[in-house]
């Protein structure tokens, strides 16, 4: 019985893996390949199906007029987007948060918790709901189709997040190492710096990776408000896909885009493993 | 503590994300009591009339709706189940334990359109994949092309990309229990499957409600894979609401319509959740 368990258990871990692991593999796989291969039928392995090429490979950093796709400056702009709004995110979510956390406040029938579940409550919103208006706005305000304006736009996107999982943190964090720190003369401002802050390095890293996860993955924002200026990798890899459709460079510009955050994915697993995630996500 | 210090570590965040979102939510309200449209571009004054066109005469924002709710509960659903066992299975003893956990959270760290695209050349109903594999069997089935087969592949394509995010949370929640209770029940000797149902699943019902109500949120704003996979298509059998408004607003560029279809949306999704918070709580508390 307990052998039968033990099969069934792998056998499933197993075939979940090989689920996981498929797209990425045919896509490795598709990046090698050149016309020929591709359209003759579905072909899998390098030397035996087919001739592999690195044509896919070196179309990502030739401009579309010389036959590439160039994902460069797209790749740059996605970087800093999501650098820039994480970490205006987690500024400004980290010091709502605390203040959430530790002080009360009473603004008409709204409480402490009320006001968190505003931050969060914007989460709910569908992108679609804000997307006209915030075309709107940033044409009046000159913004769309420039970097700041994407920025704005995420910040509204992650301190929700920066905000539901620092809420969460900082109320585990014992209130009495700030009151000691008060008493030892710092003022609150310094007390928070100082003591609290370098207490909270954990949970500042899951906000981070957080918000890294949804600005990097974001697709819909930036293809409504960018046209030609400004070009995310998400919208350009998509729009590769309504074009004459090359797979080769689609796949390798695929995995380019995937692999950074595959390392979060190391990170989330060792702060998991450590019991820190638990702390912060519930 | 002192009263002015609080103020000025919350309010830079809230007035920042004030700033930023009040004027698209006014903006809103006002554009969906408008017939602003390509035409006519401008804010006139129309009363209900998106409403009452919206509720008597748009089938399609129903039907859109009515399909969005059986993709969303179908994929939250299948994502629990399949990442609270996934989860369960690399909680314990298992060779390759943290090879299997992080490979378990990839696909989360991905992006959806991205992968979307490339599950797109997986089914390929000529060239991917998928079908040179079925063809062995004799099957070709059309994927993306077919009006029940094209919702099953958007749930495969939402479950593969979104079942980590559950699994993450559960495990998560899973590697916090306390182990008092697992004494008692070894104790009493209970077995594994007597275990699970009496301890581990009253102890992560509250875990599991955040986890499965934070999902739907997410699920219900299903857009992107949507667009990438199959435009809606073939006709409107994977059209979802959001799908449907982005075509009225910003395909149609009817502003005012997709703006009475924006709040009303919103204000069901908002009905929606807190009803469906209220029977999960009920149904897992008293399971336990």
């Amino acid at each position: 019985m307990r052998l039968f368990y033990i099969t069934l258990k792998y056998l499933a871990v197993t075939l979940w893996s090989v689920f996981v692991i498929a797209p990425f593999l045919w896509a490795i796989s598709t990046s090698f390949k050149d016309f020929q291969s591709v359209t003759g039928g579905a072909t899998y392995i390098p030397w035996v199906d087919f001739e592999p090429t690195l044509d896919g490979w070196q179309s990502l950093f030739k401009s579309p007029a010389r036959g590439g796709v160039d994902i460069v400056e797209p790749f740059l702009n996605s970087v800093f987007v999501t650098a820039a709004g994480s970490l205006v995110s987690i500024i400004l979510g980290t010091l709502a948060a605390y203040a959430l956390s530790r002080y009360t406040f009473k603004a008409g029938p709204m409480r402490n918790g009320d006001i968190t579940f505003f931050f969060i409550s914007q989460r709910i919103m569908p992108p679609v709901v804000l997307a006209i208006p915030f075309f709107i706005m940033l044409g009046k305000l000159g913004l769309l189709d420039t970097l700041l304006g994407l920025v704005l736009v995420y910040v509204v996107l992650l301190m929700p997040i920066a905000v539901w999982i620092m809420v969460d943190f900082f109320n585990k964090v014992p209130q009495e190492i700030d009151e000691t720190a008060l008493i030892d003369g710092c003022n609150p401002f310094q007390a928070f710096y100082k003591v609290v802050l370098p207490n909270s390095i954990p949970g500042i890293i899951v906000a981070g990776m957080f918000c890294m996860i949804f600005g990097w993955t974001d697709f819909f924002f930036a293809f409504i408000l960018t046209f030609t200026e400004v070009q995310l990798l998400p919208v350009a890899i998509v729009a590769l896909n309504s074009s004459i459709t090359p797979w080769w460079s689609l796949s390798a510009a695929a995995l380019v885009s995937v692999a950074p955050l595959v390392v979060v994915a190391f990170i989330v697993e060792r702060y998991l493993s450590k019991g820190n995630l638990s702390g912060a996500l519930k | 503590m002192n009263f002015k210090h609080k103020y000025l570590f919350l309010l830079p965040g809230l007035l920042v994300l004030l700033g930023i979102l009040i004027f698209p939510i006014g903006f809103t309200v006002r554009l969906s009591f408008s017939s602003w449209d390509s035409f006519y571009p401008g804010l006139d004054f129309i009363g209900l009339d998106n409403y009452i066109r919206l509720f008597t005469d748009d089938m399609r924002f129903w039907e859109a709706f009515g399909r969005l709710s059986l993709l969303s509960l179908t994929t939250v659903f299948l994502q629990y189940v399949i990442g609270f066992s996934l989860a369960l299975m690399v909680w314990k003893q298992i060779v390759f334990q943290r090879f299997f956990r992080v490979l378990f959270l990839i696909p989360m760290m991905t992006t959806p359109v991205i992968m979307t695209v490339v599950w797109r050349t997986f089914f390929h109903e000529s060239l991917g994949p998928a079908n040179d594999f079925l063809s062995l069997f004799g099957m070709q089935p059309l994927w993306l092309s077919s009006e029940i087969l094209s919702k099953f592949t958007v749930i495969l394509v939402e479950v593969w990309q979104w079942t980590p995010f559950m699994f993450l949370l559960l495990l998560a929640g899973l590697l916090s229990l306390p182990k008092e209770p697992y004494l008692a029940a070894s104790i009493d000797g209970a077995g594994p499957v007597r275990t699970f149902v009496y301890v581990t699943f009253p102890l992560m019902a509250p875990i599991s409600i955040g986890a499965i109500i934070i999902r739907l949120i997410e699920a219900s704003k299903i857009m992107d894979t949507v667009y990438v996979l199959t435009s809606g298509g073939p006709g409107t059998a994977t059209e979802t609401s959001s799908f449907y408004i982005f075509i009225k607003g910003l395909r149609e560029f009817q502003f005012g319509y997709s703006a009475a279809l924006s709040l009303t949306y919103l204000v069901i999704m908002i009905i929606s959740f807190t009803i469906i918070a209220k029977i999960l709580t009920k149904l897992m508390v008293r399971g336990s």
